[in-house]
């Protein structure tokens, strides 16, 4: 029975059995290699050019060669909700890595960052922050859990070439909603193209209807003393921001024919020249001429027209946060790189010269208008010491640079934000697409299904 | 006339070959005959695919099963019970992706189903060309299925110069949202996925009618049968067995349908295509960001029984027909 074929055959199908086992086993802590501490660093989001990795192989040689026990390795990375976890369980998420601010709190809740307090006490920080921004790191046991590294405020970013070809003045955008309208429907009817569009997919376009309806004066989340929240949806400033898409869309026809786009291709729109304007952060000046080849002269930002009583502009940012599977040894060493890439250049002369220096010689934007995540003082002295490098059209954008200090930052919702965005997601887009939509019957909808949320 | 029922029973089996001495010892099965018959080679040979089986169905069936039970992370977890079956089963959005999952079924089948089994009738009475025809109802299936849908996300383009408002414009009809609105979208994904769907099932069935006896349609043609009466006395009766399987896994897939409402729309415009799959990766991934894994394999352990359930009660139920 024990022939040579067959014992060749059970020993290949226990090899293989073997093998397949050994496979699945996860790989072996590499961590250290050589008695340095291997860092897995975020970079850019996938489409980033090639002068972007010049730039960060050029500071990662910088940063090397002051801590030459750390190791950085440099991961291709992009914030996306929908992968985060799988990433985080998976092991594949970089050791250091950026969060928007609308997702910090409920990585929180999660239990999905490391507590950075520690670290932010050592390097002298807690006292530095803007207290609002600091706010939107600090979890319920009033720990610190990230440093917040970049902020921006909602703007209206413009097409100047369609603003000419319409007709209108490219250096005077719009500064009430009426003109917004008024704009759009000049610019569809000269050009053709889409005169007004807004985020409406992925949960961008919950975002986007909160930043309209803050720019009119009203909350759709208000905090109570308890720690919970309570929706405040069905107010008059959300009613009129979906007024003035429905009247966009059905009697003036100028918001084109994608009702169902996100922060992505809102840009790729906006970038290929087929869009007037749209809300995004002040900082995407960046992204659309690194990752979607915009032409830098076309461009224009303006500030969100604000109306009603207690107006401001949604704020947002970037938070640099730490894995939470990382041991101690390597949370030290991700601190001294947040610290040196993203903190320094915020407040130190020398670091800020070096990373514009860098950025310029290798052609990426530097000087796209931001809110300080410090102070206003500390922002505006920053930008004196990298004056020679800036390179971005900052005279295009002096609409938002001159008066965005006039406008009152406000957060965004701190709970549930994500799965509220998604139901306002349903609002936007039955705006959209159903001209009868009943818009009263829809945020009495959103509201409760909200505070459903909310409670549980 | 003679049918293949004329010919009588079919004798029983015992019938055809002598009958085996019937010893006790050729019944009693101990560990030592099992070992001496080979059991232990056959374990040895069949262990790779148990492994494979044991690692990549078994095991997450039933990691899914027990994290329905938890709140988890995947870092950490806790057992909550059955809360997030309670949680799920009181979200209105679960309904309206059940009712979504169900009008995809409905239209995919008044659609999806007949199509490709007239296409495959059609072709089987091709008498030249057969291959080529083949060839090209099985074109679809082979353009990977991302790459179809956007490129059928460029057709549906809702601009008066998308490729089918252009085709539209030709014959006077005005430009169509497709994709862009509630009502039309979620006829939009059907057409796509019998599109890219439909190779498959006609291959599937030219192979079962090439079984059809061609003297059944000899003796319905001496009898003057028409084509009419030919498919529905003698084609779809022969098909029956096959048409059930293809029926049940239609199902099972529209009830799984995920890739077309993903990319195309998003589960929008205002949730008229978010379906059950979507729900859930919604709700494990992009609303929670990882924090609502528990509720989201809860609502896929509900899917995974309701379609067990639906799959036995299919069967039971035409058992008796598919036999007869």
């Amino acid at each position: 029975m024990r022939s040579p074929r067959k014992v060749l055959l059970a020993g290949a199908a226990t090899v293989a059995v073997v093998g397949m086992l050994a496979g699945c086993s996860p790989a072996a802590d590499d961590s250290s290699s050589g008695g340095k501490i291997q860092l897995r660093v975020a970079t850019f989001p996938p489409g980033a050019d090639a002068a972007a990795y010049e730039a960060f192989a050029a500071q990662e040689k910088q940063f090397e060669a002051l801590h030459k026990d750390i190791d950085i390795i440099g991961v291709e990375y992009e914030w996306k909700g929908p992968t985060f976890a799988v990433q985080l369980a998976g092991g594949s998420l970089p050791d250091v890595f950026t969060v928007p601010f609308t997702d910090t709190k409920t990585l929180l809740e999660n239990g999905q960052l490391t507590d950075v307090t520690d670290a932010v006490k050592e390097l002298g920080y807690t006292d530095k922050f803007n207290p609002v921004i600091l706010d939107g790191v600090t979890g319920a046991d009033g720990h610190i859990y990230g440093f917040p590294r970049q902020a921006y405020a909602m703007g209206l970013h413009y097409n100047r070439d369609l603003f000419k070809a319409a007709g209108l003045d490219p250096d005077k955008p719009p500064t009430t909603w009426d003109e917004v309208r008024a704009y759009a429907k000049q610019i569809t009817e000269k050009t053709g193209k889409a005169g007004y569009a807004q985020m409406a997919a992925g949960n961008t376009g919950g975002w986007q209807l909160t930043a309209a309806t803050v720019a009119r004066g009203g909350r759709t989340q208000t905090d109570d003393a308890d720690g919970s929240a309570t929706s405040s949806i069905d107010n008059d400033a959300t009613r009129a921001a979906l007024q003035f898409l429905h009247d966009v869309r059905w009697e003036d026809k100028s918001f084109g024919s994608k009702f169902d786009l996100d922060w992505g291709t809102i840009n790729q729109e906006f970038a290929a020249g087929n869009l007037g304007m749209y809300t995004s952060g002040s900082d995407v000046y960046t992204a659309l001429v690194r990752d979607f080849g915009m032409k830098p002269e076309m461009y224009g930002l303006g500030v969100v027209p604000v109306e009603g009583k207690d107006p401001g502009t949604l704020g947002g940012g970037d938070v640099a946060v730490i894995s939470p599977t990382i041991d101690a040894k390597a949370k030290d060493a991700a601190t001294t790189w947040i610290d040196w890439y993203y903190m320094q250049k915020l407040m130190d002369k020398d670091a800020a010269i070096t990373d514009a220096k860098t950025l310029a010689d290798s052609g990426q934007a530097v000087g796209t208008p931001l809110l300080p995540v410090l102070s206003r003082d500390q922002y505006e002295e920053s930008l004196k010491w990298i004056e020679p490098y800036i390179n971005v059209p900052r005279d295009q954008m002096s609409s938002f640079i001159d008066e965005i200090w006039e406008q009152t930052p406000v957060g965004e919702p701190k709970k549930k934000t994500q799965e509220v965005y998604a139901l306002l997601d349903t609002v936007v887009q039955s705006v959209l697409t159903q001209q009868n939509a009943d818009i009263d019957g829809l945020l009495k909808k959103a509201q409760t299904d909200a505070q459903a949320l909310l409670d549980r | 006339m003679t049918t293949l029922s004329d010919t009588g029973a079919p004798p029983e089996p015992d019938a055809r070959r002598p009958a085996a001495p019937r010893t006790v010892r050729s019944t009693r099965r101990t560990p030592m005959t099992w070992l001496r018959g080979g059991g232990l080679w056959n374990l040895l040979f069949l262990l790779p695919m148990i492994v494979v089986f044991a690692v990549f169905s078994w095991s997450p069936i039933v990691q899914s099963v027990m994290m329905s039970l938890q709140k988890t992370n995947l870092i950490t977890s806790q057992w909550v019970g059955f809360d997030n079956y309670v949680k799920v089963l009181s979200d209105p959005l679960l309904g309206e992706a059940v009712l979504n999952t169900l009008w995809f079924a409905l239209l995919a089948l008044v659609f999806g189903f007949p199509v490709p089994l007239f296409m495959a009738v059609l072709m089987s009475e091709v008498r030249r060309a057969k291959g080529l025809y083949s060839a090209l109802a099985y074109l679809p299936v082979v353009i990977p299925p991302v790459v179809a849908v956007l490129l059928w996300k460029f057709f549906y383009s809702a601009d008066a110069n998308g490729v089918f408002n252009t085709v539209l414009g030709a014959v006077g009809i005005p430009p169509q949202p497709w994709i862009q609105d509630a009502l039309q979208a979620m006829p939009s994904l059907v057409l796509e996925a019998t599109w890219a769907g439909a190779g498959g099932s006609i291959i599937i069935y030219l192979a079962a009618l090439l079984g059809v006896p061609s003297e059944l349609y000899d003796a319905a043609e001496v009898d003057g049968a028409s084509i009419w009466r030919k498919v529905w006395h003698i084609t779809l009766p022969q098909l029956r067995g096959i048409l059930f399987i293809m029926l049940i896994l239609q199902v099972i897939a529209t009830a799984q349908v995920f890739l077309e409402p993903f990319l195309f729309t998003g589960g929008g415009p205002a949730g008229a295509t978010r379906t059950v799959l979507l729900y859930i990766y919604d709700k494990a991934f992009r609303n929670s960001l990882g924090g609502a894994y528990g509720e989201a394999t809860a609502v896929s352990v509900l899917l995974a029984i309701a379609l067990a359930l639906l799959s036995w009660l299919y069967f039971r139920l035409t058992n008796r027909w598919s036999s007869s």
